[in-house]
Parts: structure tokens; sequence; C-alpha cells
């Protein structure tokens, strides 16, 4: 990992490029036809309650996700010398931390929030009588 | 920092002066693999945004009221096609081949304004019917979502065109063999950032 990942292309000139091929393109493409298709069908049609399916919608987007990762930006562990992987495991971190505290935070403040006038107000009145 | 550098007489050089090997663009690709995790952090803001204020309807219409799922799967399929379209051009580059590269782009390009066009038609048809972004905080959350990865797609396909200049003045160049690989791996992330709109906001938003 700290090896420098171009110590070997200094030599000739060409620049290292992720080698694609159409077994990737088309095993990444046949994956998020289904990956997609069937939230859409979960949603559209209904078959299941409403928490069931958004568990598995959101299963299903984080699969797509690593299947892009993986067969259309061509992420592996080794994939410049390792920094891209790196970088991106810190991103996620920080998406999480940034997504679950937002949620969390601001899920208290509303549970934990004075009423507001209108809401006092007709508190009030729904126990004037 | 050589010996003779020692003598009283002449001024102590403390720069490294020698030139290094930097072979052009050895760490592009790299360095935008590292923009688009800070463009990342960006739609995570904007994802936290619409998760705190997605449900702040102010009394106005709500997800289920506005979304049409058969438009979205329209679009989401747009962008999908035009994202194994660009692998092609991709592959036609590994085997040098100009025009089919040219081909290919081409293809990517008339799919993505496709999917911008839909998505404008999607956002005009919402301000008519007085869904407009001051309505509410979801909607002002949503457009500036929404809106915010439209730009992007639309700054994609003003690379596209530029870099379809640049490959018929150029040629395959190891210049614009690099400019292919980073819009691909900016044309790929984009639809990456979709799966999550269309996950969270639409289909989410209709089961809310």
């Amino acid at each position: 990992m700290s090896a420098d990942p171009h110590a070997e292309a200094h030599g000739h000139h060409e620049i290292e490029m992720p080698h694609a091929t159409m077994r990737d393109y088309v095993i990444g493409f046949v994956l998020s036809v289904i990956l997609t298709a069937i939230p859409f069908w979960l949603v559209m049609t209904m078959p299941l309650s409403a928490g069931t399916t958004g568990a598995i919608i959101m299963g299903f987007a984080v699969a797509q996700i690593v299947v892009h990762m993986i067969f259309f930006l061509h992420m592996t562990p080794k994939a410049e010398g390792g920094w891209s992987l790196t970088s991106l495991v810190f991103t996620v971190i920080v998406v999480v931390i940034m997504l679950a505290g937002s949620l969390w935070v601001m899920h208290h403040l509303n549970t934990n929030m004075m009423p507001m006038p209108h809401e006092a107000t007709s508190q009030v009145e729904g126990q004037a009588p | 920092m050589s010996a003779n550098s020692l003598t009283a007489d002449e001024p102590v050089s403390f720069y490294q002066l020698d030139e290094q090997a930097h072979p052009e663009g050895h760490s592009t690709m790299l360095g935008f693999w590292i923009y688009l995790m800070s463009d990342c952090l960006i739609f995570a803001i904007l994802f936290a945004c619409y998760a705190v204020l997605g449900g702040s309807y102010a009394a106005g219409p709500a997800p289920k009221d506005l979304f049409d799922l058969k438009l979205i799967a329209l679009n989401t399929a747009m962008l999908l096609f035009s994202s194994i379209t660009y692998g092609f051009a991709v592959l036609q580059m590994q085997q040098g081949k100009v025009k089919g590269v040219q081909l290919w782009l081409a293809v990517t390009g008339l799919f993505g304004l496709a999917f911008l066009g839909i998505e404008l038609y999607e956002f005009h048809h919402l301000i008519e019917i007085g869904a407009t972004p001051q309505r509410s905080a979801f909607l002002s959350a949503f457009f500036t979502l929404v809106g915010t990865h439209g730009l992007h797609v639309t700054f994609g396909i003003i690379w596209l065109a530029t870099l379809m200049v640049q490959l018929s003045k150029h040629g395959l160049i190891a210049a614009n063999k690099r400019r292919v690989m980073c819009l691909s791996m900016f044309w790929h992330f984009l639809d990456v950032v979709w799966i999550g709109v269309f996950t969270f906001v639409y289909l989410m938003g209709v089961l809310r």
C-alpha cells in the first residue's frame, strides 16, 4: 500500500489504466437491470408491506452501487496501489457519520422541541370546553 | 547538498533543485477519483438535507401526489443505457478505433440528453401544478438534490462534446485516452448517485 503505485510506470510512457472487458460491462449491465427492475416492480405493484418493501429496495440499492463500483468503475483493492479503495472507505465512513448523525440529531430536536405557538393554542382550545 | 556547497564563499542551497521524473498525467486518475469522492460528500450533504426535510410538506403535496414512477423508470433506463454505451466507447478505445469511440460517445450523449429532457419535463410539470421549490421544505430539498444531479449530467454532456472535438482533432493520443477514462469515471459515478436518488427519493417517497 505504501509503495509508489506508479513506480513501474516511470520507465515507459504509457500510463497505467484499468483494463476493461466486454464481459465486465455485460455482467454489470445485466445485474444493474435486475437490481433496478425488482425495486420498481415491488413499489409499483406493492405485493409486500411498506416496511418490508422499503428494507428490500434499500438493500437492492446498496447491492447495485457495489455492482457499479466493481464492473463499471473497475474498482479493485489493488487499483492505484490501494489508494482508490482507501479514499473510498474514508468517504463512506464520513458519509455514514454525516447521514446517521444528521438524522439522529434532527430527530431528537424534533421530539424534544417546545410546542409551536399554533400547536399550543390548539391544545388550549381543545381543553377549554 | 553536494560537498562543494560547504565552502564559505558560495551560498548554501537548501532547495532540492534536481528534476524528478513526473510522467505527464501519472497521477491524474487517482486525483480525479479523489475529486469524485469530494463530490460524493456534496451529494451526501444534500441527501442528509432531504432525509431531514423530506417529511415537511407544509400542508402541500407529498411525494405520493407528485411522482410518476413510470417516468422515473424510463429516466433510470436512459442513464443505465448511457452507462453501458460509455463502456463500449472505452472498449473501442482499447482497440485503438477513434471512429468507434466517437460513435459510442455520441450515443452516450444522446441517452444523456434524453435523461435531461425527461427530468426537465418532470420539473416543468411540477412547477406548472404549483409544486415549486418555494412550496415546502420537502420540495426545496427535492429540487436541490435532483437539480444538482441534473447539473452534473449537463456538465458531463458538455465535457463529452468537448472530448469528441478533441478526439477528432488529435486522435487517440495519451492525453485523450486519459480524458476518456476520467469522463468514464465521472459518468459512471453519476449513475451511482442516481441509484441513491431513485431509491431514496422516488421509491421511498412513494412508499411513505
